[in-house]
């Protein structure tokens, strides 16, 4: 065995020993059941490493080399609204869910009346039986086998956001779930599960967050999200991503469409020293459509992976990615985007492309958009751009009065501004427009 | 208000202008004018600052008194110098609202005014829209981005309205709009001619001369200015011909 393999190991027996220490009593059956089959997968399947080629680019080595205890109860947090207000951005109008350490925080919430229906709150209560067949009937339906943690975390299911949207409603404000990283032992691991249904003809906004009130401890939030969208639906979903400074995040959300459905997705990465967002679409009907947007914003040595994947399996699907990325200082990124369209998805509309904006000689990108395509009537194009603010844009600022300083400023944030301006709703928009433009700001 | 003596200047070892000499005066307006490659454009970049370009160390420039030439593009702009672009750049992500914001901000600091805020700007910029005929959708477009050729003209002239420069050069301005975008632009020009500020109309046309009449006209020849003269200039160049002037510089070599 390599060093390598034995840190592995090490690793893998802890999440074993901490798995033991769930609380058996009073799970419904069939959660024992995925419990078991999640913790029989990541017995068999080994920990991500640079020999398998997904993360042939992306070295989690820090986080599969840490020996994480996984939080298993609530803990008391001790925390009030004041000390999470700069997350919010509803003005007291929204669904506000707060979890701390990966479990609810009803106390930190704040749960208007909403539509007939509808449902936003924890699922472990919808686990336990809310008269609530929605957990039942779709959780851990749609994931497919993605890596190690994403089997762990099926493992380990105990508490996420739970979002059901029932038939026809329409929900006027954004639901808002923050998850925040409070001072957590050291070293801990927090297994996330959020599920989100929308019915028939349903639409929502939904918004998830994760936040940390500590810069210096190393945690792991490993979060599997499971989104549905029935027919004629529509979903406008958000992720940010602003972990501290030494926390990780691993994140795998699985979004399976069924026809007419439509999907607005918009991932933003911040902070955060490994940050990892996958998202993988399945356009499962007739005439979806998904808009995968996205922004990471990378510097110092932090990590940064984009793995994205959309799936055309019926015809007349649209779908497109648009990411772009900031790379500064000497950090790492990776983009890798698949399309794949299905033998009967025939006149599949789809595009691709991811921008790459480089601030620093020491930042790396490595952008790799991919088409796989085994019908003969589609329209698919892919690109990629890397570079930084040329020479004659910068010029024309400078005949304008402003300098290469303040004209490379205003270029970054412009280079962001084209996505974050694709963002319905406004209170967000100029938050994140904001923080790019202090972030930027000479 | 600037004073060029002997410019000499090359890009990448290759003089393209060979010793320039030309005065404007408050309120003038100068036409050059001249065949392709005979360093129009170049001229207008280097009194910009471009950085492209080398500057002989004899070369003078002033303006308003002060040393051109050892500013910086930007510095240079905050003096009251404005280039109108012969390609315009696209910038996506930006408004036109937001950039001339900041750009005149940028200006008036350097002029040691107080910054305007966004409702007194705006204000502003929808003043310039309506003088110089652009519609109010510009302010909230990107700068140029996805703008027609003559929509892109004609934002230069909405920046040159609202930034208020004491010169303006216009590098090749007219150059494929057709005749409405061409009168607009124009109009534009005209709206803003005042006793306090110069132009400097570069072009490869006599056809805009029609519209923005100049006090001055001179032919830029091979790196050098030629002939100089009164509007008239522009009417016997394009009836001859820019060929007419060859054979004369080409004429005046032989016997010289």
């Amino acid at each position: 065995m390599t060093t390598l393999d034995v840190s592995l190991e090490q690793a893998k027996a802890q999440y074993l020993a901490d798995l033991g220490k769930l609380p058996s009593n009073g799970a419904p059956n069939w959660l024992n059941q995925i419990h078991a089959t999640g913790a029989a997968r990541f017995r068999q399947t080994p920990l991500p490493n640079s020999r398998m080629e997904e993360w042939r680019q992306t070295n989690i080595g820090p986080i599969v080399n840490t020996p994480y205890r996984s939080l298993v109860a609530p803990t008391a947090h001790g925390l009030g609204r004041k000390d999470i207000e700069r997350s919010f951005y509803g003005a007291g109008a929204w669904t506000e869910l707060v979890f701390v350490d990966g479990y609810y925080a009803p106390d930190l919430s704040l749960t208007p009346e909403l539509p007939t229906g509808v449902f936003a709150g924890a699922l472990a209560d919808g686990i336990e039986g809310t008269g609530l067949s929605v957990v039942e009937t779709h959780l851990n339906r749609y994931l497919a086998e993605r890596n190690a943690f994403t089997s762990l975390n099926s493992a380990f299911i105990q508490d996420g956001a739970l979002v059901r949207i029932g038939r026809n409603a329409v929900v006027e404000h954004p639901i808002h779930v923050l998850f925040v990283t409070s001072k957590r032992p050291p070293d801990a691991a927090a297994h996330i599960r959020n599920l989100i249904v929308l019915e028939t003809g349903s639409q929502a906004r939904v918004l998830t967050s994760y936040v940390s009130l500590t810069d210096d401890s190393n945690y792991l939030n490993n979060v599997v999200e499971e989104v549905v969208l029935g027919p004629n639906s529509q979903l406008h979903y958000y992720k940010l991503v602003e972990e501290g400074a030494a926390g990780n995040h691993l994140g795998t959300t699985e979004i399976v469409q069924d026809r007419d459905s439509r999907l607005h997705s918009f991932v933003m990465s911040m902070t955060g020293k490994i940050v990892r967002n996958q998202v993988c679409v399945k356009l499962d009907g007739d005439g979806a459509s998904a808009q995968l947007v996205g922004l990471y914003l990378n510097d110092g040595e932090r990590l940064i992976d984009n793995p994205l994947s959309i799936t055309h399996v019926k015809p007349n699907c649209y779908s497109r990615i648009m990411y772009k990325g900031i790379l500064d200082g000497n950090s790492h990124a990776v983009y890798a985007g698949k399309v794949y369209v299905h033998q009967e998805a025939q006149k599949t509309d789809s595009n691709q492309l991811t921008q790459n904006l480089m601030l620093s000689d020491n930042a790396t990108i490595h952008a790799k958009p991919q088409l796989e395509i085994y019908a003969d009537d589609v329209k698919c194009t892919h690109g990629a751009t890397i570079g930084s603010p040329p020479a004659p844009i910068v010029f024309y600022f400078q005949s304008r009065g402003i300098d290469e300083a303040k004209a490379r400023a205003m270029l970054t944030y412009g280079f962001a501004e084209e996505v974050v301006s694709e963002i319905d709703i406004s209170e967000l928009s100029e938050r994140l427009g904001e923080y790019v433009y202090q972030k930027y700001s000479p | 208000m600037l004073e060029i003596t002997n410019l000499r200047a090359s890009v990448e070892g290759n003089e393209i202008l060979h010793g320039i000499d030309l005065t404007i005066n408050e309120g003038e307006v100068h036409a050059i004018m001249g065949p392709n490659g005979s360093g129009k454009s170049t001229l207008a970049q280097v009194l910009a600052g471009h950085e492209a370009y080398e500057v002989d160390e004899e070369s003078r420039v002033t303006f308003l008194g002060e040393d051109l030439l050892d500013m910086p593009a930007e510095e240079r702009a905050r003096l009251g110098l404005f280039l109108a672009f012969q390609y315009p750049v696209e910038i996506p992500g930006i408004s036109n609202a937001y950039f001339l914001q900041a750009a005149m901000n940028e200006i008036r600091v350097g002029r040691g005014l107080e910054e305007l805020d966004a409702m007194d700007f705006k204000k502003l910029l929808n003043e310039k829209m309506d003088l110089i005929n652009v519609p109010r959708t510009f302010a909230d477009r990107a700068v140029n981005h996805g703008f027609s050729g003559g929509e892109k003209k004609r934002n230069e002239i909405l920046q040159l309205a609202v930034l208020e420069p004491r010169l303006a050069i216009l590098d090749e301005t007219d150059s494929g709009l057709d005749i409405d975008a061409l009168k607009i632009v124009a109009d534009g020009v005209n709206k803003l001619r005042s006793p306090h500020r110069g132009f400097i109309i570069v072009t490869h046309y006599q056809r805009l001369l029609n519209y923005i009449v100049p006090d001055y006209v001179h032919v830029l020849y091979q790196g050098k200015l030629v002939k100089s003269g009164r509007k008239e200039l522009a009417l016997e160049l394009e009836e001859k011909g820019y060929d007419w002037l060859r054979q004369e510089q080409e004429a005046l070599a032989a016997t010289g």
